[in-house]
């Protein structure tokens, strides 16, 4: 053989095709060793796992947050801490996750619908680090996005990451949590609260009036009625349930609707989000 | 016929053995004979074995010396050798008739080496030809060998082309290979084509090229859109099969199906379950009508739970089902129809799609689910409980894939989808393989996946898994060693722990030891793909015990050059090797000179290999294809992928 290797100019050499969108979707499913982008528990997943999770660790803090919280100032990079997400999400206890962490990679399967870009460049490929995983405290910069793992087809991945449920964003039907937003006329952002948290209509009341008490502290209500200072648990549920406010919810089929006519799992089942509605505009339901 | 394929199996083997065995069983086929007039008694009964042993008498020294029959394949100059020209003991009916039973290409191969008669015999009747790489052999060479060839299996692109690690325009576009059939078989019937490029052109061609074309199958192909399966569709008048899956096309649109011309009634398999455009429903239902022998039918997920009931009601022979959407506000009337469409679907053993199922109408399955064998929810979504009340009512699967669902994070971490499994081993005693894919979060929430204890629980219940495909976030030595004690019987073992070089999760060591008990214990396993932090400890265990090993996929893995070494020196029966982000250089590369020839194809990407290593395998071993891929911001002397293929040509034409 005169001439055993022959160049050949392939185009779009090892760059992801276009058509792909891999890119985007490569940082959700791919590699969940994203450095970026990382979904932290609080003091839960043992980053000798390697997973670099503990750098986020300080980002929990108090029950309450704002959005400003979640946003790490890094190049406009959002940073999520527990389960994240653009909205601001409390855990009922305010505590994100149980600490323990059981599943001892598991956490660093974290990734996120919706990416903000930049996502970290997929298709570079980088050497992981293949010795030891050394354990604890291992930075997320180490672990570079990694091209082709883990070893899932392209289309498989496609199809997972374009797979969300038809209903919006909020809620998903049948999956292991439902998570839905909560308005309440007045307040200036809404809150979200995950459906499946919850077995009944009473645990769901008590944690919304913790939620929204804030906005009804010092709030002077639209029909003249005036909140007490140092507003008691049972006071927002008194509102809820007394004239000032009313819980509703939209189902499945658009409708609005009034919380607890249907039994709780079904409720569950049908509910897009929820609105606290002020009673004057519930006339109707 | 039953009987006789049985009687060929027996004597001719379904290994790949070797032309002594061949000759031994020749020598009992031929012996005890009486007259022959039996021939025409296998003609009429068509059970030609059976028959040979009562009837036919011919000198059993007919038979070709054993040693010859090794050495015919080494040089053509054996060929030459009295033995391999002696004229075959049988009457050709009878080596025609034996040789139309079997199909196993590999026995096929087998019988080709015994002589030269026979080698002309297997290649006149052989009618579907397996090519497991596209650049190891010619067209030209195909056609004029096998002149009488039907169907064709082409593989293309190396496996790792999935995962976007070779660059586009690669090559293995069929269009070189069509216009050799187009002369060479005009009466070809059917194609399956796997990663391999294929053009709209290409579509059109096979469309109006082969009058008696009936088969397409397409699996992860790229290149093509629907327009050439307008194509596919106008044109061919006798198409039983167009199976389209995990292609990446451009989808302009779902017009195509509307192409199959209103007296067009012989399809048999319909697969666009990959395809994302609405099709029009009409056509479908009509396409599904007037097709009575239609028995596979997988839509994509536009159509509706509404929609699939409609069709259904026209076609209950269907025995493999691939579902559109599963969720759907549904009337109780409109649910009650669909339930008693499914209890309609008696030979129903196949389900597959049930994208996004809404557990609400998973149970309008239970009526069709005692029969079902094969059961992919891979994009189903479930949730541990559904997957477990679903499988409790298939008893007889055989072969279930599915995607972890994402949980909640206030459930209990470790077992949430592990539930599942453990569901599996109790409810599917029958069980042979098992795919658990990781599901794409989407969500806010945190992935937990599947743990050890879920293959560990499967492991328990279904002694018999055998194929075992497994994506996972954590796993021990302990478990694994528990899994094979359980389920020794495996051939295919690919863990994937999701962490590249990560250990076991107990006790922080290698997971050496849990590969090495796979190898150990699982003496029939052909194919493993290994995963988590290993050293060459574990490729030494491969290499001494992995005797019947075919396929290896290696990554993130090993310490030094000497792990490949034991593989390529210890894996007697290795065909394909694929390695990326080993440390393993050019002592490593080199040491498998002799191997790469038996070999179907070698694969190295982010290894220690360099130009110079590459460019001395290529001097040394002349007769393979050594090609090396460059990513653009690399060191010269670096070689990033290199991918060899034992080929009977030259050089590797771009195509």
């Amino acid at each position: 053989m005169s001439m055993p290797f022959e160049e050949h100019d392939y185009i779009g050499l090892s760059e992801t095709p276009a058509m792909e969108n891999s890119e985007k979707l490569a940082s959700k499913g791919l590699n969940l060793k994203a450095t970026e982008l990382r979904l932290g528990l609080p003091g839960s997943e043992s980053p000798e796992r390697g997973n670099g999770l503990g750098v986020l660790k300080g980002f929990i803090s108090g029950a309450k947050r704002g959005f400003s919280d979640t946003i790490n100032g890094d190049s406009g990079k959002w940073v999520f801490t527990g389960n994240g997400g653009s909205d601001v999400d409390l855990g009922k206890n305010g505590a994100l996750f149980s600490p323990r962490s059981v599943n001892g990679s598991g956490s660093e399967g974290t990734s996120l619908k919706e990416v903000v870009p930049p996502s970290p460049k997929a298709v570079h490929e980088k050497k992981p680090q293949i010795s030891a995983v050394n354990g604890h405290g291992v930075a997320p910069a180490a672990k570079a996005q990694v091209v082709g793992w883990p070893p899932i087809r392209s289309f498989r991945k496609n199809s997972m990451a374009v797979n969300p449920p038809k209903s919006d964003e909020d809620a998903k039907l049948g999956s292991g949590c439902l998570y839905v937003k909560v308005s309440m006329d007045g307040a200036p952002y809404l809150r979200k609260v995950d459906l499946k948290t919850y077995s009944s209509y009473m645990e769901l009341s008590s944690a919304l009036e913790k939620m929204f008490s804030c906005f009804t502290i010092g709030q002077c209500g639209a029909h003249g009625v005036p909140l007490r200072d140092g507003m008691s648990e049972s006071r927002l549920m008194d509102l809820l349930h007394g004239s000032e406010y009313v819980l509703t919810y939209e189902d499945k089929d658009d409708d609005w609707m009034l919380v607890g006519d249907v039994p709780w799992e079904m409720f569950t089942v049908s509910c897009k989000r929820m609105r606290i509605m002020k009673s004057s505009d519930a006339i109707g339901l | 016929m039953a009987m006789g394929k049985g009687y060929a199996r027996a004597y001719y083997g379904t290994e790949h053995a070797t032309a002594v065995q061949r000759k031994s069983s020749a020598h009992l086929l031929i012996s005890g004979v009486s007259n022959a007039y039996t021939l025409e008694v296998l003609r009429v009964f068509g059970n030609p074995i059976l028959q040979v042993l009562k009837g036919l008498s011919f000198e059993s020294a007919m038979v070709p010396d054993p040693k010859r029959c090794n050495s015919c394949k080494d040089s053509a100059s054996s060929r030459d050798s009295p033995e391999w020209t002696r004229p075959s003991p049988f009457p050709d009916e009878v080596l025609d008739r034996v040789l139309s039973l079997m199909e196993s290409h590999k026995d096929r191969s087998s019988v080709s080496l015994v002589c030269k008669d026979w080698y002309n015999a297997e290649r006149w009747s052989r009618s579907h030809v397996f090519i497991g790489n596209c650049y190891s052999v010619s067209p030209e060479i195909v056609a004029r060998r096998f002149p009488n060839i039907r169907s064709v299996t082409l593989k293309g692109k190396p496996r790792f082309s999935d995962f976007n690690l070779v660059p586009q325009n690669w090559g293995a576009d069929i269009c070189s290979w069509l216009a050799v059939f187009a002369a060479a078989y005009p009466f070809l019937e059917e194609l399956r084509l796997k990663r391999m490029a294929v053009s709209d052109e290409s579509l059109e061609f096979i469309a109006t090229s082969f009058p008696c074309f009936k088969s397409l199958s397409l699996l992860s192909c790229d290149g093509f859109s629907t327009d050439g399966l307008k194509s596919m569709a106008s044109h061919c008048k006798n198409l039983t099969e167009l199976d389209l899956q995990e292609n990446v096309m451009d989808d302009l649109g779902g017009g195509w199906l509307s192409c199959f011309p209103e007296n067009f009634v012989t399809l048999e398999v319909l697969n666009f379950a990959s395809l994302n455009s609405d099709v029009s429903f009409d056509a479908l239902e009509a396409l599904v009508t007037r097709c009575k022998s239609l028995r596979v039918l997988k839509v994509n997920k536009t159509i509706t739970l509404e929609q699939l009931q409609r069709l259904l009601v026209r076609a209950p022979q269907l025995v493999e089902l691939g579902t559109g959407s599963f969720q759907q506000d549904l009337m109780p009337r409109v649910y009650a129809e669909l339930e008693s469409a499914f209890n309609n679907c008696k030979n129903l053993h196949t389900l597959s799609g049930l994208w996004e199922a809404n557990f609400l109408y998973l149970p309008v399955l239970y009526v069709a689910s005692a029969g079902l064998t094969f059961l992919n929810l891979s994009y189903a979504c479930l949730r541990s409980n559904e997957l477990a009340n679903l499988v409790a009512h298939c008893p007889s699967l055989r072969r279930l894939w599915f995607a972890v669902i994402i949980v909640s994070k206030t459930e209990v971490l470790d077992t949430v989808e592990d539930k599942g499994l453990e569901a599996v081993g109790s409810s599917c005693p029958l069980l042979e393989e098992l795919r658990v894919f990781p599901a794409d979060p989407f969500d806010q929430d945190i992935v937990h996946g599947v743990t050890e204890s879920g293959f560990v629980a499967v492991s328990r219940g279904c002694r018999r898994l055998h194929y075992v495909l497994y994506f996972c976030r954590q796993m021990s030595n302990a478990a694994v060693a528990t899994i094979v004690q359980n389920c020794p019987d495996f051939t295919h073992f690919r863990l994937c722990i999701m962490n590249p070089g990560q250990p076991d999760y107990l006790t922080n060591e290698p997971m050496d030891e849990a590969f090495g008990a796979v190898v150990k214990t699982c003496t029939k396993l052909q194919r493993l793909a290994v995963s988590g932090l290993l050293t060459d400890l574990t490729f030494e265990y491969i290499g001494k015990y992995a005797k019947n090993l075919e396929t290896l996929s290696v990554a993130f893995a090993g310490s030094s050059d000497l792990g490949m070494q034991c593989v390529l020196g210890g894996c007697t029966k290795l065909r394909k090797l694929e390695i990326r982000d080993c440390p393993f250089g050019n002592a490593a590369l080199l040491s498998g000179l002799e191997k790469y020839e038996s070999m179907r194809s070698l694969w190295m990407s982010a290894c220690n290999v360099t130009m110079n290593g590459c460019r001395l395998l290529a001097k040394e071993m002349p007769r393979l294809n050594v090609e090396v891929m460059k990513d653009d911001e690399s060191d010269d002397s670096q070689a990033d992928k290199i991918l060899k293929i034992a080929s009977l040509e030259t050089a590797r034409k771009q195509m």
